[in-house]
């Protein structure tokens, strides 16, 4: 079976400038998957060339095995846009139907897919409401309802969660979870990390317009892991010999001298996984270290990204 | 039903729900209202007997005609004007704001909603110059008992006016933003009304140059040649023989020919504006 999202070298500049370099990634078929990346990295410029709203420059991809931009392509597919204008003089009930119709959705599976949706959102009492009424949160709840009114294979949240009350992100969450049973593949673009970090499956990192890193969520955050450790008596020599184990070690006040006071010292490092801690353990000691703690600290999907990233933003 | 046909009623909808068919219906009685007094006290006048001698049924008549051609070079205005404003924002706006998003990512042909819209701003304009149009001529018959001739001829005319402007207006808005589409239209629109002048004024003056300048402008954008045409249809004989210059009827009488190539360029705009939009980044 195709894969749910693939593309290859996407391209697109505007002008002179290029704010997609080279896009190419594989989604399978039922993962939620997170796109993360600077404001700048090309990550709208990026879906909407997949959901065919923008030409790519070069570079071609499919949908759920249907090339990019055409209408076989958007058929199974339902999207949440980041900036969700609708409009907003139509009633929750005739803003769905709308869709619907133009889903191609018949009657009687429109009718049931409105009922259910809205009690899914939980905008049932609202239906007869115009949108012009409705805040942010409930703007944003009617649109994931408009996503997923087609049953799609494949579905697009742009900053589903953005300007959401934690009530409004914990339903969001609890859909993109029934979605993920359902076998529905979710393609989730967010500012939120710990939004992405309790709902993929896995993450692209994007940075001027290319993806620098694919990961499994599960190893990106369980892998690295940041140890401190309190100890006395840690020379320069000792603190060299760790670097076989761990990247980055600091040691702090620095490694003390033969003859100087003996001092209480945090080493800071990080390993490539817990399974370093015993050896790494029993060499301080075997060096006459003094060890007090040994503390590890995963890593946050937010160091993950900034180790990624950078700090300068993708600028 | 089809993407054209939801996007069509869509369009009417919008209309209704924001009040401007309301507003644009409140302001037509009250230019009916405005045209009846007139027309009542003038009329008034004309069946007072000069002199003792009543008037020559041909004199009133062409009279009539005169009001019912002032009745309808107003329509007109407003008809193509009303075709400019419902259509100078609506893909221009929804661009903008990111609400056209929605629609286009859905399984239909992105000229639908180019189309769509195209229909049912037609069908708006078809109910706002029958009202207003037919509102004039009912007025003038139940006060005097006159009728133009060529009335289905002429109306169409006129309708195809509103239509190419909006028309125009829809591809100005696929690819600009509704200020400057605003411009473009009304700035297109001057220059033919301005080209229409100097050919009327040239034809009287039987200065050739001049009438081939009006008829280039026509053929920039022929909305001032459809009005012509519509008004030479719908003259009295003795209006279409005075042969004297005025905004409502024609010295240089428009070709058959040139509302030939109004209607083929009425189509060419609207298959350019499915194309532009249909090309664009959204």
């Amino acid at each position: 079976m195709s894969l749910a999202i693939e593309t290859h070298a996407l391209r697109k500049e505007f002008g002179d400038n290029v704010a997609v370099r080279g896009l190419s990634l594989q989604v399978k078929r039922g993962e939620v998957f997170g796109f993360l990346g600077p404001n700048g990295a090309g990550k709208t410029t990026s879906i909407k060339m997949l959901l065919g709203l923008v030409a790519p420059t070069s570079g071609s991809g499919e949908l759920l095995g249907a090339p990019l931009g055409t209408r076989a392509a958007r058929a199974q597919v339902g999207f949440l846009p980041e900036h969700f204008r609708f409009h907003d003089w139509l009633t929750s009930e005739e803003f769905l139907t709308l869709h619907g119709e133009l889903h191609g959705l018949a009657a009687a599976r429109r009718q049931a897919r409105l009922d259910e949706l809205l009690e899914l959102v939980g905008l049932a009492p609202f239906r007869h409401k115009q949108l012009r009424t409705f805040s942010k949160g409930m703007l944003q709840r009617i649109g994931l309802a408009q996503a997923l009114l087609n049953d799609p294979a494949l579905v697009f949240l742009d900053e589903p969660t953005s300007g959401l009350d934690p009530v409004g992100r914990r339903l969001v969450r609890d859909i993109i979870h029934g979605l993920r049973a359902r076998g529905t593949t979710v393609f989730l673009n967010s500012h939120l990390l710990s939004e992405i970090e309790i709902t993929c499956d896995r993450v692209a990192f994007i940075k001027h317009g290319e993806v620098v890193r694919v990961s499994e969520l599960k190893t990106l955050v369980e892998g690295e892991t940041s140890v401190t450790i309190r100890a006395r008596g840690v020379t320069a020599a000792v603190a060299a010999g760790l670097s076989q184990w761990a990247a980055d070690v600091r040691v702090d006040p620095a490694a003390a001298e033969p003859g100087e006071p003996v001092v209480t010292q945090t080493i800071s490092l990080a390993v490539a996984s817990e399974a370093a801690l015993p050896p790494l353990t029993r060499y301080l000691v075997g060096q006459g270290v003094d060890v007090y703690a040994v503390q590890p600290e995963r890593l946050s999907l937010e160091e993950v990204f900034i180790q990624t990233v950078g700090t300068d933003g993708g600028l | 039903m089809p993407a054209i046909f939801v996007i069509a009623r869509l369009t009417f909808r919008e209309a209704l729900r924001r009040r401007i068919a309301l507003a644009a219906l409140i302001l037509g009685v009250a230019f009916l209202v405005l045209y009846n007094v007139g027309l009542y006290f003038l009329n008034q006048d004309l069946t007072r007997s000069v002199r003792g001698q009543p008037l020559e049924q041909a004199t009133t008549n062409g009279i009539y005609n005169f009001l019912l051609m002032a009745g309808l070079y107003a329509v007109n205005f407003l008809t193509l004007a009303m075709g400019a404003l419902l259509s100078a924002d609506t893909l221009a706006g929804e661009i903008a704001t990111g609400t056209i998003q929605s629609l286009v990512t859905k399984p239909i042909w992105r000229g639908a909603v180019v189309l769509g819209k195209w229909l049912g701003f037609a069908g708006m304009l078809a109910v706002y110059l029958l009202l207003m149009a037919g509102g004039v001529m009912v007025s003038l018959w139940l006060q005097t008992g006159y009728t133009a001739p060529n009335i289905p001829r002429g109306l169409s005319l006129i309708y195809l006016t509103g239509l190419l402007v909006m028309t125009v207006t829809l591809l100005c808005s696929s690819r600009l933003s509704a200020l400057a589409t605003g411009g473009v239209v009304f700035g297109l629109y001057g220059l033919a009304f301005i080209g229409g002048w100097v050919e009327q004024i040239g034809a009287f003056l039987r200065n050739t140059t001049a009438v081939n300048i009006g008829i280039l402008s026509s053929l920039l954008i022929p909305s001032e040649a459809l009005w012509r045409r519509a008004a030479y249809e719908m003259a009295s004989p003795l209006m279409q023989a005075a042969g004297f210059v005025s905004p409502f009827s024609s010295t240089s009488v428009p070709s058959p020919l040139m509302m030939g190539y109004a209607v083929v360029y009425l189509l060419v705009v609207l298959g350019l504006a499915v194309r532009v939009f249909q090309q664009r980044d959204l």
